[in-house]
């Protein structure tokens, strides 16, 4: 019996002679953030995939709850409690928030062949659970349009804590908010976190990453940098572990460079 | 502006107290789809009502011919806005009026059938046809409007090239007399409620004839036909869960996909319901008329698809209501009619259907901009 939730051995994924991913390696515990930090082109979408159920793992292999899972589909992955919340979200904003939070999967009432859409049930429980996390939805019935960008981010991760998601999967959940919005998104990440749930949080952005994450997975160019718990690693060493800080690190060498031979002229 | 950009800023807080934007009940009305058509059809009576008042078209005959013309538009508006909200378009329905037509006559006529062998065997076509439309347009990702436009062609050439093949001729008569005595039939030629119309009559409420029965002599079947698919449409849409998957397939078709929505099987089944309501349509105007016509249904793909934008469908889909769109078959149905009973040119009706249309998209497309606005 081993202490993680999840675990992903040596995972490797081609794409002909592409090598997509290289062994990488990440284990969760319940409770546990952890970051994947990766510049574009890292691999992230490919590992994202690759959990999600999309894409099957060229080598390597899933442990979940110390069981050996293959996924033949994103359904498989949803089944056993990993829940993706891509960057679109899922959403459909000209749909209410209701109808949006049940989507696919709505609660139904009645005899068979004449089952209706329990609405009255959806809409208290979809009002419950965005209570929950500090957003008052007054009337379930409008639109998630009307919604801020956090405020969707939250439904959509609210949701998939309601379908039973043990392992939640977040992919950029605040690239593209506003400070304060996402500050609420993370808060909510931690309560989720605290909650027991084990949250991988792929981002780029370190300074949002760091303040939540518990360990740290760096992603560069298919190749897990490796895993580091917070205590162990700063801010400014995860940024430049990622491919953006040694590029630029190298980019204030020659701009030195090009300001002496300036000032020499 | 102003007011609104403070009192929505953001609900994170639970002391929401000023944060909560007020919304009255008149507000929520105005972020209904059908209330654009609703009001439309208001306006429309009250205009006919002050125009035409005196002139017989309100009288109980009148008013159930202009019923019976927007109700047969209505039996296939529905089934388009139904359509519509999933997010595709059938070009196809009005061929398919024409083809179902002959699906009835020739076998009846011709191979003889029994009237209502013919009629199951017009919905089964019906039924390949919307599936054949759904499954190009699911498996090839093609837009619907080029698909059907295709259909549309292919299903009208098939009508007249069968039909003069077979009989020589463009028209197909002689099934009145199949009607009687018929299992099927009775279900899209039988005038309900006589009685009532009968008993109206003999209180001298409604206009007789000179023999003394009622010139009106009971609810068209089209009429009936057109308040059952309304209301079945809707409880559809708003009460079961098959209806949410309309929205959403039509709203956001990877979205839905995602969270398991069967986006397929929805498109699929949508594109038979507009086959099978254009059949409907057929049946109710062969069996009226006793004759099935190759031109039958011509334009009639438009009309629909009008009366569904009038009443609240967006065209890129996920939005509108079934009620919407009979009240704008209503307001189509009305104004065509009713153009007789005025001094106005019937050239005119065609203007004020596009005039109609077009202040009813940009409506339409400013309540979608309100209901989605970001904050």
């Amino acid at each position: 019996m081993s202490d993680y939730l999840v675990q992903f051995n040596n995972i490797s994924k081609f794409f002909g002679k592409v090598i997509a991913l290289k062994d990488v390696t990440m284990r969760l515990k319940k409770g546990e953030i952890m970051c994947l930090l990766g510049d574009n082109g890292a691999g992230k979408s490919t590992l994202i995939k690759t959990l999600a159920g999309v894409h099957k793992p060229d080598e390597g292999e899933i442990i979940f709850e110390d069981n050996k899972i293959v996924f033949d589909s994103p359904k498989d992955a949803l089944d056993i409690g990993i829940g993706t919340v891509y960057q679109d979200l899922a959403l459909v904003p000209l749909m209410s928030v209701t109808r949006n939070f049940f989507m696919g999967r709505e609660p139904q009432k009645g005899i068979p062949f004449l089952k209706t859409f329990d609405v009255e049930t959806a809409n208290k429980i979809a009002a419950d659970r965005m209570g929950q996390i500090g957003i008052d939805v007054r009337d379930p019935s409008q639109a998630v349009g009307t919604m801020s960008g956090g405020e969707r981010q939250c439904l959509a991760i609210s949701r998939a804590i309601y379908f039973g998601a043990k392992v939640l999967v977040l992919d950029e959940p605040t690239s593209a908010l506003g400070v304060h919005q996402a500050s609420m998104v993370l808060k909510y990440i931690v309560k989720a976190a605290s909650e027991g749930l084990a949250v991988i949080l792929i981002t780029h952005n370190v300074h949002h990453a760091y303040p939540v994450g518990n360990s740290f997975t760096v992603l560069n160019r298919g190749k897990s940098m490796g895993t580091f718990q917070k205590k162990d690693i700063s801010r400014e060493k995860l940024l430049s572990m990622m491919a953006g800080g040694e590029e630029l690190d190298k980019l204030e060498v020659e701009l030195q460079e090009m300001d002496r031979i300036h000032n020499k002229n | 502006m102003s007011l609104k950009s403070k009192s929505i800023s953001s609900k994170i807080s639970l002391n929401e107290d000023e944060r909560l934007k007020k919304i009255s009940p008149l507000r929520v009305l105005l972020n209904r789809p059908e209330l654009g058509a609703l009001g439309g059809s208001i306006l429309v009576f009250i205009f006919f009502g002050i125009v035409a008042g005196d002139t017989g078209m309100f009288s109980a005959y009148g008013m159930l011919n202009f019923l019976d013309v927007s109700a047969n538009l209505g039996i296939i508006a529905i089934a388009a806005a139904m359509l519509m909200i999933g997010g595709e378009f059938d070009l196809s329905i009005g061929s398919m009026i024409g083809f179902a037509g002959i699906c009835i006559a020739i076998p009846a006529i011709y191979w003889g059938w029994p009237l209502w062998m013919s009629i199951v065997f017009a919905f089964a076509m019906a039924v390949l046809v919307g599936y054949f439309n759904g499954i190009m347009v699911v498996k090839t990702g093609l837009p619907s409007f080029i698909v059907t436009l295709a259909m549309l062609f292919i299903l009208r050439g098939l009508t007249l090239a069968i039909t003069r093949l077979i009989t020589g001729r463009t028209q197909v008569p002689g099934l009145r007399v199949l009607i009687e005595d018929d299992p099927l039939a009775w279900l899209f030629a039988t005038d309900t409620f006589k009685w009532l119309f009968t008993w109206l009559g003999s209180l001298k409420l409604i206009e007789l004839r000179t023999d003394g029965t009622p010139l009106a002599t009971g609810i068209p079947p089209s009429v009936i036909w057109f308040i059952a698919l309304t209301l079945f449409a809707t409880w559809i849409l708003m009460k079961t869960r098959y209806g949410n998957w309309i929205f959403a397939s039509g709203g956001d078709k990877v979205g839905a996909t995602n969270v398991g929505v069967p986006v397929g099987r929805v498109k699929i089944s949508l594109f038979i319901g507009t086959a099978v309501a254009s059949t409907i349509f057929a049946c109710i105007q062969v069996l009226d008329a006793g004759s099935a016509d190759t031109m039958r249904g011509t334009l009639k793909e438009l009309e629909a698809i009008a009366a569904a934008v009038v009443g609240g469908c967006l065209l890129t889909g996920g939005y509108g209501s079934a009620i919407g769109a009979a009240f704008g078959a209503i307001i189509f149905g009305t104004v065509s009619m009713g153009i007789f009973y005025t001094d106005i040119d019937t050239d005119w009706f065609k203007v004020f259907l596009g005039a109609m249309m077009l202040i009813a998209v940009v409506f339409n497309n400013y309540i979608r901009k309100k209901v989605t606005e970001s904050k």
